[in-house]
C-alpha cells in the first residue's frame, strides 16, 4: 500500500470535518469582535505599563503588539480549553463504537478531527484580524516580520505549535475513558495551561525562577515560540534550542498518547446497549 | 465462518444505594458489584447464514456482538472470524464486516448523507468504480435516491435507518451485524429494511447476525435462532423446531353466518377448549397432543355454515415470552 492510500481516509476525515467547521459563520463574525476588542484592552493596559516604566519591559512594545495581535487571531488554532465536545460525547454515550469498527487508527482519527476543527475555525477568523491589524498606526500595530528567514520560521514553528497543541489535548480525550467526566481534567486544562502557554501574558513578563521552568515545558513551545520569533525576540541559539524542545515534545506527548490509548482501548467499556 | 468458544466477560459496577448519606459513604469506599455479562459464551456460525440473536435486555447480546465486532475483549475464551481475533486484530477484521447499531448513527449529522457515504468510501479505501456500484445498487434497493442530498439531521427515522444501513454495506462486507435495525420504525420502513436484508443476504451471500426485540423480524428473516439469557445461550436451533416443542396449542376461529348453528352449540370433547363465542364466530384452543388439527376442524365445522376458518399456532412473541419463563430470565 502506498502512502498516499494510507492516508486518504484521514485526509476525508480532514475533510468533512474542515467543512463542518466552517459553517458557522455567525460564531465566527461574534468571535472576531470579542476578539477585537479583548486585543485592544489587552494593548492599552500594556501601553499604560510601557508609559510609566518602559525600561522594565522585556519586549518592545511593537513586540507585544504583535505577539497580541496574533495571540487573538489565531486564538482558535492554540487554544488549550477548546476541545471537541463529539469526542466526550462519543465516550461517554458509546458513540466511540462507530469509530472503533473503523479499520483505522483511533488516535489518528482523533487527531486528524481536532486539526481541522482548529483549522476550520482559524480560517474564518483569523484574515479580517490580520488585516486590520496591519493597518493600525505604529507602534499599536501588526509590524513586518525582521527578516524573510524569520517569518518562514514563524510558519514552520506555527504548524508544530499547533500539532503540540493537539498532541497535548489528545491526552485530555484519553484521560476521559478511564474518568468517564471530563470537567476535571479540563478546568485544570483551561486555567492553568492557558497561563503556562502565554496566553494570558507572554512568557517573558512571568517571574524568573518561574519563567526558567516554563521554558522548558511543552507549553513554551507551542504559541509562544512562532509569536515571538516572527518580531526577532527569539533569535539565534534560542531559536534552535526552541524548536528542538518543540520538536522533542511533540514526539513525547504523541508517544504517551499512543500508550495510554493502546491501554484504554484494551480495557474500554464501551457505554451503552 | 464464526467460532466462538467460551467466551466471558464481566463487568464491574460501582452500586450505592439512594441519598446524600450514602453518596458520601461512596468517595471513601466504593462497594461493586460484578456482572456476569458473558458466560461461556460458545457457538458457530457458516458463511452465508442468517441468525437471530434474542434475549431480554440485559442478556448480553450487544456485548456479543461488541466482541465479534473487536471492541471489546473478552476475559477469557476465544473468538474467530475468518482467521482474525476480532479484538487482536481489529483493522484488519473491520474491513471485512459491517455493523448497524440501531441505536446511534454513523452518518454526519449537519452533511448530506452522499458526503458520509464518500467519507465511508475513503476510510475503506474502495475504489471508485466498486463504490459507485455500490452505491448505484444500495440507492435502488433501499429507494434513497431522493434523500441523498439531504442533510442528516433532516431525515425521518426510517430513511436514517435506510441510509445506516446502506452506509455499512458500501465496503460490501461479508459479515453483517445488526443490532436492532427495525427499532422504532413503522411498518412500511420495517418491510423495506427487511427485504433489502433477505435480498442481501441472498444474493451476495453475506453473512447476516441480527439481534432484535421485533418477533415478526426474526420470523421474516432468520431460519435459525440463537437465544442468550443473563449471559449464557440457553438455546440455539431453528424456529420451527423451537415453535414445534414449545407449543402444542393450536387456535381455531370458525367464523359462521348468524342464526345457523354454532360449533358452540355442542359440548366440546376433551383436548378443546372455548376462548370466545359470539352469535357469528367462535374460537377454540385445542392440544394437538390429544386431537389432530384436521380431526378438529372436522369436529367444529360438521353441520355450520362456515364463512371462514383460521388455524393458528402460538404467536412468536408468544413463544419468546414463554422461551424466557421456562429459562426463568
Amino acid at each position: 500500500m502506498t502512502a498516499g492510500r494510507g492516508l486518504r481516509p484521514y485526509l476525508s476525515f480532514f475533510r468533512i470535518r474542515f467543512l463542518c467547521g466552517m459553517q458557522y459563520r455567525t460564531a465566527a463574525l461574534a468571535g472576531i469582535a470579542t476578539q477585537f476588542a479583548w486585543g485592544a484592552m489587552n494593548l492599552l493596559a500594556y501601553r499604560a505599563f510601557y508609559a510609566a516604566d518602559p525600561s522594565a519591559f522585556p519586549m518592545t512594545l511593537e513586540q507585544i503588539s504583535c505577539y497580541v495581535w496574533f495571540n487573538q487571531a489565531f486564538l482558535t488554532l492554540f487554544m488549550l480549553w477548546f476541545l471537541d465536545a463529539d469526542i466526550f460525547a462519543a465516550i461517554r454515550d458509546g458513540g466511540v463504537a462507530y469509530e472503533l469498527i473503523r479499520p483505522l487508527d483511533l488516535y489518528r482519527i482523533w487527531f486528524v478531527k481536532n486539526l481541522a476543527t482548529r483549522a476550520a475555525k482559524v480560517t474564518l477568523r483569523c484574515l479580517p484580524i490580520l488585516v486590520v491589524a496591519c493597518v493600525l498606526p505604529k507602534p499599536y500595530g501588526l509590524t513586518l516580520p525582521v527578516s524573510a528567514a524569520a517569518f518562514l520560521l514563524f510558519l514552520v514553528t506555527m504548524l508544530l505549535a499547533l500539532v503540540l497543541v493537539v498532541a497535548f489535548c489528545m491526552l485530555i480525550y484519553i484521560t476521559t475513558f478511564y474518568t468517564m467526566n471530563p470537567l476535571g481534567v479540563r478546568i485544570v486544562a483551561t486555567s492553568m495551561c492557558e497561563f503556562l502557554c502565554g496566553a494570558i501574558v507572554p512568557i517573558p513578563f512571568m517571574p524568573d525562577g518561574l519563567r526558567r521552568v516554563i521554558e522548558l515545558t511543552p507549553f513554551a513551545a507551542m504559541q509562544n515560540l512562532p509569536f515571538r520569533i516572527y518580531s526577532g525576540d527569539i533569535a539565534g541559539t534560542e531559536l534552535v534550542q526552541g524548536i528542538v524542545l518543540q520538536l522533542f515534545w511533540i514526539a513525547a506527548l504523541i508517544l504517551l498518547g499512543r500508550l495510554m490509548m493502546r491501554h484504554a482501548l484494551r480495557r474500554v467499556v464501551v457505554q451503552g446497549g | 465462518m464464526i467460532e466462538l468458544n467460551r467466551i466471558c466477560k464481566t463487568f464491574r459496577v460501582a452500586q450505592r444505594s439512594a441519598g446524600m448519606r450514602e453518596a458520601a459513604k461512596a468517595l471513601f469506599r466504593r462497594t461493586y458489584s460484578e456482572i456476569h455479562a458473558l458466560q461461556d459464551v460458545s457457538f458457530c456460525i457458516g458463511d452465508g447464514e442468517m441468525v437471530g440473536y434474542i434475549g431480554p435486555n440485559g442478556a448480553g447480546k450487544s456485548s456479543t456482538i461488541k466482541v465479534m465486532s473487536g471492541i471489546l475483549t473478552p476475559d477469557s475464551g476465544s473468538c474467530v472470524i475468518d482467521g482474525c481475533v476480532p479484538w487482536r486484530d481489529r483493522q484488519a477484521h473491520a474491513a471485512n464486516i459491517g455493523v448497524v447499531f440501531g441505536q446511534r448513527s454513523q452518518l454526519w449529522w449537519d452533511v448530506p448523507v452522499i458526503d458520509s457515504f464518500e467519507l465511508i468510501r475513503d476510510i475503506y479505501r474502495v475504489d471508485e468504480g466498486l463504490y459507485r456500484q455500490s452505491l448505484d445498487e444500495l440507492t435502488e434497493l433501499l429507494d434513497l435516491s431522493s434523500i441523498l442530498r439531504t442533510p442528516t439531521r433532516q431525515l425521518s427515522l426510517g430513511q436514517r435507518m435506510r441510509c445506516e444501513i446502506a452506509a455499512s454495506l458500501i465496503h460490501r462486507p461479508r459479515i453483517l451485524f445488526l443490532d436492532e435495525p427495525t427499532i422504532g420504525l413503522d411498518a412500511v420502513s420495517k418491510l423495506a429494511v427487511r427485504d433489502f436484508i433477505r435480498r442481501i443476504n441472498r444474493e451476495r451471500g453475506t453473512t447476516v447476525i441480527l439481534t432484535t426485540h421485533d418477533m415478526q423480524d426474526i420470523e421474516a428473516l432468520t431460519e435459525r435462532i440463537i437465544l442468550i439469557g443473563r449471559g449464557r445461550i440457553l438455546l440455539d436451533g431453528t424456529l420451527d423446531a423451537l415453535k414445534a416443542r414449545h407449543s402444542t396449542l393450536r387456535q381455531i376461529t370458525v367464523a359462521f353466518t348468524a342464526g345457523t348453528p354454532s360449533p358452540a352449540d355442542r359440548p366440546l370433547p376433551a383436548g378443546f377448549s372455548l376462548i370466545s363465542a359470539s352469535e357469528d364466530r367462535v374460537t377454540v384452543a385445542i392440544d394437538t397432543e390429544i386431537v389432530s388439527v384436521s380431526d378438529a376442524i372436522e369436529g367444529l365445522t360438521r353441520g355450520v355454515d362456515v364463512r371462514d376458518l383460521s388455524v393458528a399456532g402460538q404467536s412468536t412473541d408468544e413463544l419468546v415470552v414463554s422461551l424466557y419463563e421456562e429459562f426463568r430470565i
